[in-house]
């Protein structure tokens, strides 16, 4: 399917890194230091790469929650090196979809409103929701409905009172409301057997693909790998000596 | 207002803990406030009761004494006064007008006191009102008796009750004046003072119940009835106190002197308002202890909502970690646990003054009763409303150290859920 929308989308890549180096502090190694890697704006990439190798540094970079040494990274065409600490919380809020590897829900919170989360903390993400299915909580419906939480009893529930699996789908549902055109997740089966693990992977994997979202998939256990696009392995990208 | 609401979902979901906490503070706001209103309720009442005499005489002994006993009705005379003094002073050309006190008496608890009709006329209490009549009227005989309010209240009395009067001032007494009872011919309305537990009767009628009495006990073998004793002279010999109005208020300090000198026996005068501020200073210091510590018990309080909230961070980390993940700002991290402190400072110091004037809606009838004080409720003094101001920004200050943790936490752990 090469229709026009998917050429224009391809047209600005999702990431776009070059000469990206990044060290927690001047006095440590560089954990990072990788000379050019680009998504593209709608491809499904899965990352792999052993435990330490900065997989997890790597995506909050992407997501702007740390800010680069040295280098160029864009995001979704926005130079995040050039914006403020604010302005890229501003940029995660409208533009990103983030998945953890467990614990990924507010307790406190019944599961419609930690799907509807992202909402509250973007405008943009809101009316996007609203426009797609009319309103905020109908567009969470539809998306947990869409990842086989269709029960309707289990909307008002406690996140803390779902499985894991279920906590892992609700998780996605939430990466995905308001159609963030990125959504970066750490390696969120990890906690799943192996059965759920495949089940949950086709299912984000078909919604960023009929949401038309770039995926960047980090996980380790790589029989997962053939469901996406490009596998890459860390360290062949990183130039930053391993430190294990 | 995302972060507000969340504030409030997150308290709810830590409710024990939260009430726990607000109520930690009501409490210390309770006392905090309780011990305000007291002193300067007490400070009011007090101030309320002053009788407006010009000077108060009395036998010579401690001006705080003499006050307490001659007005409050606390605590007892040391020394009477000579009749003849007090006839002397009484016809000075300075003086308006006295009213002698008599005391040492008691029915069921309840101060008896002998005066003159000039009490009814001259006594004067909160802002310059005088006594007034509710039923009966003013005592014209020997066994006649006015009741304050609280007593007719209190012991259900009725005009032309009959009562009996006990020597001493214990709320029992064996030594009872039972051969002759006094005529309830009037009572008093409420006045919010001690006049309001105070029986009165003419000075002659301690006289009488005292007339076969010597030294405090009677004497034995010799009763007289009370009709023998209507034939007797009822002059008293001594008094107890007695109250000076001036005609002029430009001779105070000089009438003030003059009696303290008088030659036939030693006496002392005192100025009410300014004995009075003697005592406020030297209570100022037990008030001034009890303010810090109700104080220290606030910021008790706080501690525990600050202990409260700092352990919940260290498990709310990643909380932090999936709110920054949805594209919160540290700032709005920072806000969420400041908003959560003020939250709860709020609602403590909300639910203290309501469970205060719960208290005192309750309590005020008792504490009027017994102790003459009329405890205002609504509204909160401004005073009062300083006070609570401050502990609410002394909720807001706890709340920065948590509020803080949590922002070096989110910009530290930024995404990384940390267990
Ligand atoms: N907040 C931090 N401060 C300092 N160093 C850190 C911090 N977080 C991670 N590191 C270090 O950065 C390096 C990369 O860590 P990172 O979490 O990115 O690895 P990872 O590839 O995600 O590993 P895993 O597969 O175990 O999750 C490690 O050496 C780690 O010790
Ligand atoms: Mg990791």
């Amino acid at each position: 399917m090469t229709g026009s929308s998917a050429i224009q989308a391809d047209a600005i890549p999702a990431i776009a890194i070059g000469g990206l180096r990044f060290r927690w502090r001047p006095d440590r190694p560089w954990v990072l230091d990788i000379p050019t890697f680009t998504l593209a704006g709608s491809e499904r990439l899965f990352l792999a790469g052993p435990s330490g190798s900065g997989k997890s540094t790597l995506l909050a970079l992407i997501a702007g929650i740390h800010r680069a040494t040295e280098g160029q990274i864009a995001v979704l065409g926005a130079d995040l090196t050039a914006l403020s600490g604010s302005a890229r919380d501003r940029f995660r809020a409208d533009r990103l979809g983030v998945i953890f590897q467990m614990f990924n829900l507010l307790p406190y919170l019944s599961v419609l409103e930690n799907v509807t989360l992202p909402c509250r903390f973007s405008a943009a993400r809101r009316a996007r929701a609203i426009a797609i299915a009319g309103s905020v909580s109908a567009e969470a419906r539809r998306l947990l409905a869409h990842l086989g939480l269709d029960d309707p009893g289990l909307e008002g529930r406690a996140a803390a009172e779902l499985s894991v699996g279920q906590q892992q789908r609700v998780a996605a549902a939430r990466a995905l409301i308001g159609r963030p055109a990125l959504i970066v997740a750490d390696e969120p089966t990890s906690a799943l057997d192996a059965d759920r693990r495949l089940d949950f992977v086709q299912l984000l994997r078909g919604e960023c693909e009929s949401a038309g979202a770039a995926l960047l998939f980090v996980g380790h256990d790589r029989s997962l790998a053939s469901h996406f696009d490009r596998v890459v392995e860390l360290p062949a990208l990183n130039a930053a000596p391993s430190v294990g | 207002m995302a972060i507000l609401t969340l504030a409030g979902k997150s308290l709810w979901n830590r409710r024990l803990t939260s009430a726990l906490v607000v109520f930690a503070i009501a409490l210390s706001v309770i006392l905090l406030l309780g011990v305000e209103r007291l002193r300067t309720q007490a400070r009011a009442s007090f101030a309320n009761t002053l009788s407006g005499a010009d000077l108060i005489v009395g036998a010579r002994g401690g001006p705080i004494n003499l006050l307490l006993y001659s007005v409050f009705r606390i605590g007892d005379p040391t020394n009477n006064v000579n009749w003849t003094s007090y006839r002397t002073l009484a016809a000075h050309p300075q003086v308006a007008w006295t009213v002698p006190l008599s005391l040492g008496d008691s029915h069921r608890g309840f101060r008896v006191l002998g005066t003159s009709r000039a009490y009814f006329e001259h006594y004067r209490h909160g802002r310059n009102q005088p006594l007034r009549l509710a039923e009966g009227r003013e005592f014209e005989g020997v066994f006649d008796a006015v009741l304050g309010a609280a007593v007719a209240d209190r012991l259900g009395y009725r005009l032309d009750e009959s009562i009996v009067i006990a020597h001493g001032a214990g709320e029992v007494s064996f030594a009872l004046h039972d051969d002759k009872p006094f005529r309830v011919v009037g009572i008093l309305a409420r006045t919010g003072t001690p006049v309001d537990q105070t029986v009165h009767v003419s000075l002659e009628g301690i006289e009488a119940i005292h007339a076969d009495w010597r030294g405090g006990a009677p004497v034995p073998g010799l009763r007289l009835s009370a009709e023998q004793v209507r034939q007797l002279d009822l002059t008293p010999k001594t008094i107890t106190a007695f109250l000076v109005g001036l005609k002029s208020k430009t001779a105070i300090f000089r009438m003030q002197r003059e009696i303290n000198e008088f030659a036939a026996e030693p006496l002392l005068a005192i100025l009410p308002g300014l004995t009075l501020q003697q005592l406020w200073d030297l209570m100022g210091l037990a008030e001034n202890a009890l303010l810090i510590v109700s104080g220290l018990v606030v910021l008790v309080g706080l501690t525990v909502m600050l202990a409260a909230l700092l352990t919940g961070l260290n498990e709310r980390r990643r909380e932090m970690a999936i709110l920054r993940a949805v594209g919160a700002r540290p700032g709005q991290i920072f806000a969420l646990v400041l908003g959560e402190s003020l939250a709860l400072a709020l609602a403590g110091a909300a639910l203290g003054v309501l469970l205060l004037q719960g208290a005192l809606l309750l309590a005020g009838p008792m504490l009027q009763a017994r102790l003459g004080l009329a405890i205002a409720g609504w509204p909160p003094s401004s005073h009062e409303l300083i006070l609570l101001a401050a502990v609410l920004g002394c909720g807001f200050l706890a709340g920065l150290f948590p509020a803080w943790r949590a922002y070096r936490y989110s910009v530290a752990d930024g995404m990384t859920i940390r267990i």
